[in-house]
């Protein structure tokens, strides 16, 4: 891990931005995937999720991703806070007194570091009410032995205040995504002006499709399952 | 037309500069941008001011040397346009009109509106050649080059390093700039075999001049007078990476 492979210049950074950020697109995928699970009526989903969790979190390549998974988020983080201090000094001290910049481009393609932000805190709440309850506490067991983390997730999404906090995180996501996915394609220079608009639209559905699947979760289940599950 | 300028004044490099005031009572609507100014030194002279410095050459358009933050955006309002090449028929009789240098860290200014913007030529003297000596203009049909290679090298050739690019960019990147040559070059065969290389070295110098990293927002080539597409970073990218995977 020579310092030059890493640190070299900020195509370098960049490349690293871009290569984390579509692995975590491609975790979002799986991670929507398996939690569609909880759209399935209460008795069924309490019984294949609770399995799907358990396989998941005993399955050695699981737990060999997950790895590389977090270090991509932290990296992905901290390649944006030296990328962005670095362009802060190359931007100088002297700002523009009148500064109309923003006519050109949308607000979120200006400000994926602000969205980043928010989505790492998002992440850290996430971490900590679902993946830390499941992997360092006592929980309730289900009906076949396994640790309830159908109920954990249900009676989180019973509180109208956290389903609104995981759409509004979700938006956030949306909008982060939307700049991001065709942004490292460009960054890593897959980019044709014959394919690029393919890309764009892909990165568009993708978008879609994930910002949807996730926040259709709490609110099917807030509306669906009011009530404390046996 | 009755103008009211704002216009940034400093005495030079390490001096502390200020927005300043001016009216100009009787501007001529078909005047340029910078005959308006030619026309407020004008006054500043013989009223024994110090005339407001700034860039100019050509005044066609196509040097690249005139470059003025106007009203909030790089060469102003307009798209496709220098500086030179904006008209004060673009602004309306009583207008309040801000002009500011082109602001990033690597273009110190100079005096007034007047920056350095000699780390672009350093960009270009890091790789921005072919090492070869291609000899005169070859037979147009001895190097057969498809029409469409053509115009896009040529698209991206069409860049006047007028530095509006990196002014714009949030993170005062200049790799529209270096993009736009990497890319002439690698798209032409004088130019290929060199093209990895280029790019190495052309990016490592837009690292040492302390230029931003780009973000893809695209600002850059909507105030490219030139209108030269991101297209071109994504190519320097490619020839950076290549260069990169395949390096003995």
């Amino acid at each position: 891990m020579s310092r030059s492979l890493f640190l070299r210049d900020s195509v370098v950074r960049k490349n690293l931005m871009a290569l984390t950020g579509l692995f975590l697109c491609l975790f979002l995928v799986i991670h929507l995937a398996g939690n569609l699970q909880l759209l399935l009526p209460a008795e069924q989903a309490q019984v294949q999720y609770n399995h799907y969790s358990e396989l998941l979190s005993h399955n050695f390549f699981i737990k060999a991703v997950s790895y590389a998974l977090y270090a991509s988020i932290l990296a992905h983080a901290l390649y944006a806070l030296i990328l962005t201090r670095r362009a802060k000094q190359a931007r100088g001290p002297q700002g523009y007194a009148y500064d109309k910049r923003g006519q050109v481009t949308p607000w979120y393609v200006r400000n994926m570091g602000v969205l980043g932000a928010l989505l790492l805190a998002f992440i850290i709440i996430h971490m900590r009410d679902f993946w830390f309850q499941y992997k360092f506490t006592e929980m309730p067991l289900d009906a076949e032995g396994r640790k309830d983390l159908y109920t954990v997730v249900a009676v989180a999404y019973q509180q109208l205040w956290y389903v609104a906090l995981y759409v509004v995180a979700m938006l956030v996501l949306g909008f982060h995504l939307l700049h991001g996915f065709h942004s490292a394609f460009q960054t890593l220079g897959l980019y044709h002006s014959k394919y690029n608009r393919w890309v764009k639209w892909a990165g568009y559905g993708y978008t879609f499709i994930i910002t949807a699947g996730f926040a259709i979760i709490p609110i099917y289940m807030y509306f669906t399952q009011n009530q404390p599950l046996p | 037309m009755k103008i009211q300028l704002k216009i940034w004044r400093q005495e030079n490099a390490k001096a502390k500069g200020k927005m300043v005031d001016y009216d100009l009572p009787d501007v001529n609507p078909e005047m340029s941008f910078l005959e308006m100014l030619d026309v407020l030194n004008e006054k500043l002279i013989r009223s024994g001011d110090d005339p407001i410095e700034f860039d100019h050459d050509c005044r066609e358009g196509i040097c690249g040397q005139c470059g003025l933050f106007i009203n909030g955006r790089a060469h102003g309002p307009m798209s496709a346009t220098t500086t030179c090449q904006l008209h004060m028929r673009h602004f309306e009789d009583g207008d309040t009109i801000y002009v500011e240098p082109f602001r990033a860290s690597a273009f110190p200014v100079v005096k007034d509106l007047r920056i350095d913007r000699s780390a672009f030529d350093r960009i270009i003297q890091a790789g921005g050649f072919i090492s070869t000596r291609t000899g005169d203009a070859p037979e147009a049909n001895a190097i057969p080059i498809g029409h469409q290679t053509a115009e896009d090298a040529f698209d991206a050739a069409a860049c006047i390093g007028c530095g509006a690019c990196v002014a714009t960019c949030k993170n005062a990147s200049a790799a529209l700039f270096t993009g736009a040559k990497v890319s002439h070059l690698a798209m032409l065969p004088q130019g290929e075999p060199e093209s990895p290389e280029r790019a190495e070295k052309m990016v490592a110098q837009m690292e040492a001049e302390g230029f931003g990293h780009c973000t893809n927002t695209g600002a850059c080539e909507v105030e490219c007078p030139q209108e030269i597409s991101i297209e071109h970073i994504a190519r320097m990218n490619f020839e950076y990476n290549k260069a990169a995977v395949l390096e003995k």
